[in-house]
């Protein structure tokens, strides 16, 4: 049982801390804390990745970093314009970025978290030795970490990925269910990729929308201040306030479900270059044995190499398809739980917003 | 008796002669007044002083000298009495207000030939009581001051606005603590009306300040020297002193032009700045709301836009049940965006436009209010002319041109004819401001009402219909099995 209780933020780095619980006896202690980084998390997930190991398995995604860019922008324009704006309006706009500073935190809490527990569910990723590390070692990772030639490792690997894929979309597929699976996720990406972008921007434009209305409210009320009939709201600051939580709430549901998926079917893409390429070392290892064949040269070598070939893909495949599937249904459920508190929530602060208009009306109408 | 009177010091002679000349009635008052503004005020003696504080609400020492000069009288005439020689000791060394002249006391202690015997403490009372019934029941309490020169406008055409500050608990103004803004021709103004009003009939009218024109051009330019400063700080002290005696001139504090320049703008001003303040919020909330329509306008495309790839994605998914709650999640969301377009008219027409109409409103009431400032210009100039007509006439008293002295007198009588309608015509409008004013802001809150009453209820509608399609959709998101 893995969980972030705890998170700091110190300057530009997040520092969080991972409680682990555990009845496992390969760990030392049943319950332990270890503060951790962002870094530490790219770190274990890359490990993961180049485990030859796990290559048919679909590594969950790494958490994004943290970003607070978008909120850190807005404070310091909110600064900037503090001497036109009354003291209210200034509190209440200082308020909200201080919620959405703290939305931010949480999101990426939420993500590192994912990301562990995703991997302590996990009948053969949950016993990795480096992922034990993480959670156990109390010391800085950072050593461990600055293994320059891994970082480099990483990057190289991924720039031959790129290459890959045009190999591999050319390549024949022989297994139904892969050929299906290819095609699906393809086109799957790229739409879900542009469902998440639509949905930032949408996300974006809600939030302006409620930070307008905190602006309106505050002068109307600064106006009403100065009139005789001492009418305290005319339009009620709190409205803004709704208007920020169900925009804040849709990106939390649909935006960060979106994201998260858009990551995750990348990972099983990669899966599936990863054994599209096994297919294709195994064909290259087939005309290899043939070409030793026709020249009588190193024709065991190239038997076993072969063999080898078969096998790594076969089994490949054989994890992959366990994985797709599982990861189907696991994206069928996140859609349905995702989608219904976001409606949930929509439902709720419609209602609340409506209370809180009408109770204005009423106010007004009885003055 | 007679030591005691010593002639009063150059700088009180004035104050003396004039007290002189007046009437009975003004006695009082003037001899308080006198005591006021003598700078060398004494500490009042201990014994007397004490007793009258709490009686007489706090009388300044400047009155309770005069009563220590009159008990100083009776303490004399007193003297075997009841008072002691050593108490008397330090109420005589205090000796009396130089300006007391020998008329006054002479008045004063005739009808209090019995109060004598009484505690002096009584006496003093008395005495105070009956100076205050002489001066009309009031407590002779005004300070001016004037203050925070400031310079208005660029280049030649600038000036400096002071700030005039009056404390006073007289029942003759509104209010007992007030400021004005005014600048330096509007004292000479003050001046010239009042010296037109009084002086032909004899009263000393207080000079206004000189101009300096190298003084006020170096101001004007902007240099920040030495002696710009000075020459500000001269003038800024010049101006209140004035200010003062004007107003310790107990003829002179009734004037409806010193009042006016006192005090009576005070309203004018103040709902001048109101509306000031109205016109930008009006403006800025106008901003916000412009702002706010742009952004759900771009909320509505993005909706949109998001809704077709959400079909798009539900298209692409190959689970049945979450396809079929992707496509509706798509639908609600466009009805969505059909309910933020709609609300994005409502937005503009109820409450953009109106707030831009009612910032061209306020453009009207200022212009009403430089209406007014505009009737007080020519008010002022038709006093200034009349003031130049009888100057000229009396000129042409002493010429022998009997025809010129008779288009003198005539002119005048244009002038004062003028001089009175330019009077009628800024009260009027000045009248018709206040009623106008006051009509306006019903109107504007009433407008406001309605228009905020019909904006809530359009946002109320938006967020029923959101409920609606949420719940429709619930059921779909809770079918994906």
């Amino acid at each position: 049982l893995i969980d972030i209780p705890d998170a700091l933020c110190e300057r530009d780095k997040v520092k969080f801390t991972v409680h682990t619980k555990t009845t496992l006896r390969n760990f030392q202690k049943p319950e332990f804390s270890v503060p951790r980084q962002h870094e530490d998390f790219i770190w274990l997930h890359d490990t993961l990745v180049e485990t030859e190991e796990y290559a048919g398995l679909i590594i969950p995604p790494a958490p994004p970093k943290p970003d607070f860019e978008s909120p850190r922008e807005k404070m310091h324009k909110l600064g900037e314009g503090e001497a036109s704006m009354t003291k209210e309006e200034y509190a209440k706009m200082k308020q909200e970025l201080e919620a959405e500073y703290l939305a931010v935190f949480k999101k990426t809490v939420q993500v590192h978290e994912v990301f562990l527990q995703r991997l302590s569910s996990h009948p053969v990723l949950s016993r990795d030795r480096n992922f034990q590390i993480f959670l156990e070692y109390d010391q800085d990772l950072s050593v461990r970490r600055k293994n320059a030639k891994e970082v480099f490792g990483g990057f190289f690997k991924n720039m031959v990925k790129s290459a890959d894929e045009v190999l591999i979309s050319g390549i024949k597929e022989v297994d139904d269910f892969f050929d299906q699976e290819k095609t699906f996720l393809l086109d799957y990406f790229s739409k879900i990729k542009d469902s998440t972008a639509k949905a930032e921007k949408m996300t974006r434009s809600h939030k302006s929308v409620a930070e307008d209305y905190i602006h309106i409210s505050a002068t109307l009320n600064s106006l009403s201040a100065e009139d005789t009939t001492a009418l305290k709201q005319w339009v009620p600051i709190g409205h803004g306030k709704v208007e920020a939580r169900v925009a804040s709430d849709q990106e939390l549901k649909l935006t960060e479900l979106l994201r998260y998926y858009m990551r995750d079917i990348q990972a099983a893409k990669d899966l599936l270059y990863r054994r599209a390429r096994a297919l294709a070392d195994y064909e290259n290892s087939n005309k290899a044995l043939d070409k030793a064949r026709l020249k009588s040269k190193d024709v065991v070598q190239a038997q076993e190499h072969q063999e080898q070939c078969l096998q790594k893909f076969n089994k490949l495949s054989e994890s992959g398809k366990k994985e797709l599937t599982s990861f189907k249904g696991r994206r069928v459920v996140a859609f349905r739980k995702n989608l219904i508190e976001m409606a949930e929530l929509e439902i709720k602060h419609a209602k609340n917003n409506m209370s809180l208009l009408q109770s204005c009306i009423e106010l007004l109408k009885s003055n | 008796m007679a030591a005691e009177r010593d002639p009063p010091p150059a700088g009180s002679v004035g104050h003396a002669d004039l007290r002189e000349v007046e009437d009975g009635e003004d006695l009082f008052v003037s001899t308080a007044s006198t005591l006021e503004s003598s700078p060398s005020s004494p500490e009042p003696a201990s014994l007397p002083v004490e007793d009258v504080g709490p009686s007489s609400n706090g009388p300044k020492p400047a009155e309770i000298l005069l009563d220590d000069d009159q008990e100083d009288l009776f303490a004399e005439a007193t003297e075997e009495v009841s008072l002691d020689s050593p108490e008397r000791e330090p109420i005589l060394s205090d000796g009396p207000s130089p300006a007391i002249t020998p008329v006054t006391p002479t008045a004063l202690i005739a009808p209090r030939a019995e109060p004598n015997v009484i505690m002096v403490s009584g006496m003093f009372e008395q005495s105070l009581d009956e100076l205050e019934e002489e001066a009309a029941g009031d407590s002779f309490d005004i300070q001016i001051s004037v203050s925070d020169p400031e310079k208005v406008g660029d280049g030649m055409n600038a000036y400096m606005a002071y700030k005039v500050t009056t404390k006073t608990s007289l029942t003759v103004f509104s209010r007992n603590d007030f400021s004005v803004k005014r600048r330096f021709s509007d004292f000479l103004g003050l001046h010239s009306k009042l010296a037109s009003k009084y002086m032909h009939i004899g009263y000393i009218v207080p000079p206004a300040p000189e101009k300096s024109i190298v003084g006020m051009t170096k101001v004007k330019v902007g240099k920040e020297d030495l002696s710009s400063t000075e020459f500000v700080e001269k003038r800024r002290s010049a101006l209140e002193r004035y200010l003062m005696r004007t107003v310790k001139h107990p003829v002179l504090l009734q004037d409806p032009d010193v009042l006016q320049f006192l005090e009576s703008s005070e309203w004018f001003e103040e709902k001048q700045q109101q509306f000031e303040n109205l016109d930008q919020q009006l403006r800025k909330l106008h901003g916000s709301v412009e702002a706010l329509v742009c952004h759900r306008k771009e909320l509505s495309v993005n909706t949109a836009s998001f809704a077709r790839s959400a079909a798009m994605l539900g298209n692409s998914e190959d689970h049945t049940a979450l396809s079929r709650a992707l496509s509706q999640l798509a639908e609600v969301e466009e009805k969505i965006d059909q309910l933020h377009q709609e609300q994005a008219y409502a937005d503009f027409y109820l409450f953009s436009e109106l707030l831009g109409d009612y910032v061209r409103l306020i453009t009207a009431v200022k212009a009403v209010f430089e209406n007014r400032m505009k009737t007080w210009s020519k008010w002022q100039d038709a006093q200034l002319m009349l003031q130049k007509k009888r100057e000229a006439e009396s000129k042409l008293q002493f010429t022998n041109k009997p025809d010129k002295l008779q288009q003198a007198k005539d002119e005048i009588k244009e002038w004062e004819a003028k001089v009175q309608q330019g009077e009628r015509d800024f009260e009027q409008i000045s009248k018709t401001i206040r009623k106008e004013v006051g009509r306006f802001e019903k109107q504007r809150v009433n407008d406001f009402k309605v228009a905020i009453i019909k904006y809530l209820e359009s946002l109320v509608q938006t967020q029923q219909q959101l409920i609606k399609y949420w719940e429709a959709f619930l059921p779909e998101a809770k079918a994906i099995a």
